[in-house]
């Protein structure tokens, strides 16, 4: 008999941190080893359960970047240090590492998709000898929106961050926004043809973000002559298991579950809700 | 080896089975047809053979029996969590050759996609045995030769009503009570060689091509999205996680899953209002293209099995059959 993958196991709210009025990430106790860019089944018993990315992971925890949107994420946002969150997974195949040592690396990610790269950025941050060079552009709807500012200002100590927003708050203030990094307004695909790309066979690309983001920021590199298979995507679909059993991840045969949420560029687009 | 049954006899071999097992048939519903005084075929536990409706097809089909429309995964309290039980009792089901072929079909994608096997599946799926009903001639509607799916080889007997008798081929006696209730005699079961309709799956169909078909749209505009053609599938496999807690004590409750149709709104709805496939016509192909063409692609069979209970079943008469044949021949124009 199989073992039973649906019922969770309990993990301790070890602290809390706000990252906007609607998003907060949460550690939780939790002794999983997962790949970055995998994500979880998050539940509330009596309320439901849903996917959430690993925005990040250590010794003992892992932390989760969670926006408070409707029935589950609504229950987990009254949820306090000391209270319990249930899991199952890690599920997912996440990101291919390997695949971006000794190279340029370039991260898109637009407002919550920042949450699945958290864990890369942190992992390259660790260890910056393994790259070429990176380059780290966010875009977020307005300041108020912007997520992990201090990670950022961490982050740009050593790779080049650029912050974009959508629109000013409605005191016209950039302030709010990370410090050192370079700060703008406009969509993120501006960002694109200003990003400095001494050797093109080297760029390696990770774009996260809603789905018309990440198909107009994949445009832009691919104008700027990249290979589609120097790309990568995280998609996000409607999941009930995280299995592949229930069907609502599907497209065409493949199943976001479980041969992504990260799809190379190439496999990506050839893909046909 | 081959059984001869009165319906004497086989009511008593009934009898025997019922002690270990729940036998399960399609059975005429009183006032559950599409008018309120009419009737229709479907499952439910039966006592004796006379109660086994053999001259019609059902019009659900047997997978609501080992997997249920709703399910109970675990119930949930303030200590924490506890798995749902299940009957102790084995499970006997009276299906067609087609029906054999879905279930077959369901393993693929419960048992084999994935990681592991579905836990609450497999509880279910382990307790059943399969008692193939032979079809003596095709019923309207049906394409299982079309799909290669009108045989099998699986099942524990086979059994069909000539005569006033039942002739039943036996693989595995079930506590050797065939034997016991039954007079040896040769017996071979009896499958269709042809339809009524014959459908041509096309190969090679390309899915942007597919996606750009006009069709879709024009069923679009029929299709009313009831998810009817879905739940009477024998291969449809889809559910959803639905959690409740009980109003005397908030604190307890239990996980569910319940049937899910990829044709009804709410899909594949995400926070923030993101979906896909809003049109019913885009829905229409996404099912299509399992049913003949990605399901093969990941698990080597079509999905679909030509059983024809989807015609049945749509209130706007959209034909799954017409549908392949259509496309198959328009899409070979396309190609020139
Ligand atoms: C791989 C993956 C990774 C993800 N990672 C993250 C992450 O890191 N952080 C994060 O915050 N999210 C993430 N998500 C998204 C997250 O799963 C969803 O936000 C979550 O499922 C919302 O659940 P909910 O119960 O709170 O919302 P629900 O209550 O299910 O509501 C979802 C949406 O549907 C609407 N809705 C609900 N009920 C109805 C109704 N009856 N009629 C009409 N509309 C309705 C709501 O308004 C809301 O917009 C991820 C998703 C995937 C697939
Ligand atoms: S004919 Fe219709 S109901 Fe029968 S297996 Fe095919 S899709 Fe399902
Ligand atoms: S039964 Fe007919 S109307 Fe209903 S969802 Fe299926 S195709 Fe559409
Ligand atoms: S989430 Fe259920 S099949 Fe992918």
């Amino acid at each position: 008999m199989a073992k039973n993958s649906y019922l969770p196991f309990k993990a301790k709210i070890l602290a809390k941190y706000q990252q906007t009025e609607l998003d907060w990430t949460y550690r939780l106790e939790c002794q999983i080893q997962p790949i970055a860019g995998q994500f979880m089944e998050v539940s509330l018993p009596g309320v439901g359960e849903c996917p959430i990315s690993i925005s990040d992971f250590g010794d003992g925890y892992i932390e989760m970047t969670i926006r408070r949107v409707g029935q589950v994420t609504g229950g987990i946002d009254k949820l306090v240090p000391g209270d319990y969150l249930f899991l199952r997974g890690p599920y997912g195949n996440g990101f291919p590492l390997e695949s971006f040592y000794d190279k340029h690396l370039i991260i898109a990610a637009g407002g919550t998709g920042l949450a699945p790269v958290k864990s890369v950025i942190n992992y390259f941050y660790a260890r910056p000898e393994l790259l070429q060079r990176c380059d780290i552009l966010t875009g977020f709807k307005t300041p108020n929106d912007v997520l992990f500012k201090c990670d950022l200002d961490k982050w740009a100590q050593t790779f080049r961050v650029e912050v974009t927003v959508d629109k000013l708050d409605e005191f016209g203030n950039l302030e709010v926004i990370a410090n050192s990094c370079s700060r703008r307004t406009g969509l993120i695909t501006a960002l694109i043809p200003d990003v400095e790309i001494p050797s093109l066979e080297d760029v390696r690309v990770i774009i996260v973000g809603p789905p018309v983001m990440m198909k107009f920021t994949a445009q832009e590199f691919l104008c700027r002559g990249l290979a589609k298979e120097s790309i990568w995507v995280s998609f996000e679909r409607k999941m009930s298991c995280g299995l592949g059993k229930c069907g609502h991840c599907k497209i065409d045969e493949t199943y976001v579950c479980l041969e992504g949420p990260v799809f190379n560029f190439a496999q990506a687009q050839t893909l046909l809700d | 080896m081959g059984y001869r049954f009165t319906a004497a006899a086989f009511n008593q071999l009934l009898e025997s089975l019922r002690e270990k097992y729940r036998v399960y048939a399609p059975t005429l519903l009183k006032g559950k047809g599409k008018f309120s005084d009419t009737d229709l075929v479907g499952y439910a536990e039966i006592s004796k053979i006379e109660d086994v409706v053999f001259n019609q097809k059902s019009y659900f089909s047997p997978k609501e029996t080992f997997y249920p429309v709703t399910q109970r995964l675990f119930y949930f309290n303030e200590n924490g969590f506890s798995e749902s039980v299940v009957d102790e009792k084995g499970m006997i089901v009276f299906l067609r050759a087609c029906d054999i072929q879905a279930v077959e079909r369901l393993d693929k994608i419960m048992l084999e996609n994935g990681p592991s096997a579905d836990y609450y599946y497999e509880r279910l799926r382990n307790k059943l045995k399969m008692i193939v009903m032979d079809c003596q001639e095709s019923f309207d509607s049906c394409f299982c030769v079309s799909m290669g799916t009108n045989k099998t080889e699986n099942y524990s007997a086979s059994v069909r009503l000539e005569n006033g008798v039942y002739l039943s081929d036996v693989k595995e006696d079930i506590e050797g009570l065939f034997a016991f209730h039954g007079e040896t005699i040769e017996v071979s079961p009896k499958f269709v060689e042809s339809n009524k309709q014959s459908v041509k799956v096309p190969e090679n169909l390309v899915l942007e091509s597919v996606a750009a078909n006009p069709i879709w749209e024009e069923y679009g505009s029929r299709c009313i999205a009831c998810g009817r053609c879905t739940v009477v599938c024998p291969s449809c496999s889809c559910y959803t996680m639905q959690d409740i807690f009980y109003d005397d004590n908030p604190k307890c409750g239990e996980r569910r899953r319940v049937w899910a149709s990829c044709q009804i709104d709410g899909f594949t709805d995400m926070a923030g209002g993101h979906s896909f496939r809003r049109n019913n016509g885009e829905r229409m192909r996404f099912k299509v293209m399992h049913k003949i063409k990605d399901f093969k692609q990941r698990f080597g069979v079509h999905m679909c099995v030509g059983c024809g209970r989807c015609d049945n079943a749509c209130p706007e008469y959209i034909s799954l059959a017409h549908c392949i044949d259509r496309l198959g021949k328009e899409e070979a124009e396309n190609r020139g």
